[in-house]
């Protein structure tokens, strides 16, 4: 029996072969093609972020083999996962590495697809689901947050769902569900950590496969150069050519994972304590900083509306516009996409400079 | 011209509005479920909340009103104050600032002066009050009657 690759009539292959047409799976891998061009390395980012799901995963449910979800005992439980289980400390700090990571590759790959406008028709859906992912994403670092039990958790998760309830009419309803009643209190960390690791993963692994179904269906985006300048298309196949590169940067990227969860190891904190003042200095996570800093930035009040009302309309005016991107801008016009794109970037400007002044402050 | 009552029509009112009756009959109890039942709110008529002896003036201190989280201030002239602790803004729980003299939300940097009135930063309402009585060295917040 040969084990050389080239031989085709390795017996485990042939079996799986006589019974399955992978034959054609093989066919369809071979292509299926990636552009190659001056914006191909941002192609990168959307399979990195499956990536970190993937790690996201699998220390996860390590981490629910220790973890005990209840108020009394949550804050005592994560720290015996990072003082006393062998390699506790990794896996926690992994899984919340991987969080930020994966946020962060998120927004990357959004706003690469954003710039080079790969959100137009056909793709609006694929759009419009990675707009839902990534408000997932968000869910589950608002959620997972909290878990711990600690002190910084617990004031984010009181001003996060205050922030819910100041929608009107549908607010406080939604605020009080979350919540478990009326305060942050015990009754809320089952909630959250139901929606952490049973209903967002669910949503999640049914959003990303109509993602990448989409995206299998109509192939990834190409430059707009392209369609009218054909001879300069540059294509390089999926597999196995893309799939190694896209290989290597995930070794790459877990091999900054090991080095951060390491050298900068997940905090703990002090137990959270309804009954204490809240604490200088608290900061949500970064990916909520600018949201944090525009809302402090408010006055009391705007006209007719108490300040923070104000600031969630014009946030939820925002994401309104963004999801409707590839509507606004079809590429019918020069001035309506340059109209867009100057808008992006004074987006994306915007909201690094309130990271950043959040981080400072 | 159709019918304004053919069958067709009919029938598919009936599937229709039983459909909408059966998704009724499934969402409302989940929806009910979500949202847990109020809890009795003990009946707190009078905290202790803090002695004479304990407490210098231009301090002030957590304490536990009920379920919720409360503050009393002894003021620089030595008068007792008390508020619900909770920030009018985003719900944090407040702090005492001695060396500021005024009530300080460290979630976004809001101040209350030491009557509960929001004087800067985000917080849009005053403070909830409550009611001080001295007895003895004996200091008991009630609510405002």
């Amino acid at each position: 029996m040969s084990t050389s690759p080239e031989n085709p009539e390795r017996p485990l292959l042939a079996w799986v072969r006589d019974r399955y047409p992978i034959a054609q799976f093989a066919e369809w891998a071979k292509h299926k093609t990636v552009p190659i061009g001056p914006g191909a390395f941002w192609y990168y980012f959307g399979g990195i972020t499956l990536f970190l799901f993937f790690i996201q995963v699998g220390t996860g449910i390590l981490l629910m083999f220790y973890y005990k979800g209840s108020a009394d005992t949550a804050f005592e439980s994560v720290r015996f996962i990072s003082a006393k289980v062998p390699f506790g400390w990794l896996i926690r700090s992994v899984h919340a590495w991987a969080a930020n990571l994966m946020i962060f590759s998120v927004f990357i790959h959004m706003f690469s697809v954003f710039f080079m406008r790969a959100y137009r028709k056909p793709r609006e859906l694929t759009w419009l689901s990675g707009i839902v992912l990534l408000a997932l994403l968000l869910g589950f670092g608002f959620s997972g947050y909290l878990l711990p039990w600690n002190e910084l958790a617990f004031f984010a998760t009181k001003v996060g769902t205050d922030i819910i309830g100041v929608i009107p009419v549908i607010g406080e309803p939604i605020m009080y569900v979350l919540r478990g009643g009326e305060e942050v209190t015990g009754s809320t960390l089952p909630r959250f950590f139901a929606l952490h690791v049973a209903l967002f993963p669910a949503l999640l692994t049914i959003f990303t496969a109509a993602h990448l179904f989409f995206i299998q269906l109509q192939g990834i985006h190409e430059p707009d150069a392209w369609k009218a300048h054909p001879e300069q298309r540059k294509t390089m196949p999926f597999f196995p050519h893309f799939f190694m590169r896209e290989l290597l940067l995930w070794l790459i990227t877990l091999n900054i994972l090991a080095v951060l969860a390491v050298f900068f190891p997940a905090e703990l904190g002090v137990e959270a304590d309804p009954f204490s003042p809240a604490p200088a200095g608290i900061k949500p996570e970064w990916y909520f900083l600018s949201t944090f800093e525009f809302l402090k930035y408010m006055p009391a009040h705007v006209g007719p509306m108490e300040g923070e009302e104000f600031g969630l309309l014009i946030i939820s005016l925002g994401f309104l516009l963004w999801c409707l991107v590839p509507w606004i801008d079809r590429g019918r016009g020069r001035a309506m996409t340059t109209i867009v794109m100057v808008t992006g970037m004074a987006i994306l400007i915007f909201l690094t400079i309130l990271t950043y002044l959040g981080f400072v402050a | 011209m159709k019918r304004l009552f053919d069958r067709r029509r009919v029938l598919n009112w009936f599937l229709g509005g039983s459909t909408f009756a059966w998704l009724g009959s499934v969402i409302y109890p989940l929806l009910r479920f979500l949202s847990p039942p109020p809890e009795q709110e003990a009946a707190i008529s009078s905290v202790k909340a803090a002695t004479l002896s304990g407490m210098a003036p231009n301090s002030g201190q957590i304490f536990k009103f009920g379920r919720k989280p409360a503050l009393i201030v002894r003021r620089p002239d030595g008068e007792f104050v008390a508020f619900l602790a909770k920030c009018t803004h985003l719900d944090c729980v407040v702090q005492y600032r001695s060396d500021k003299e005024r009530i300080w939300c460290a979630c976004h940097d809001g101040f209350y002066d030491l009557n509960g009135t929001n004087v800067s930063g985000p917080p849009p309402r005053p403070l909830d009050a409550l009611e001080v009585h001295v007895q003895g060295d004996d200091v008991y917040v009630t609510r405002k009657s």
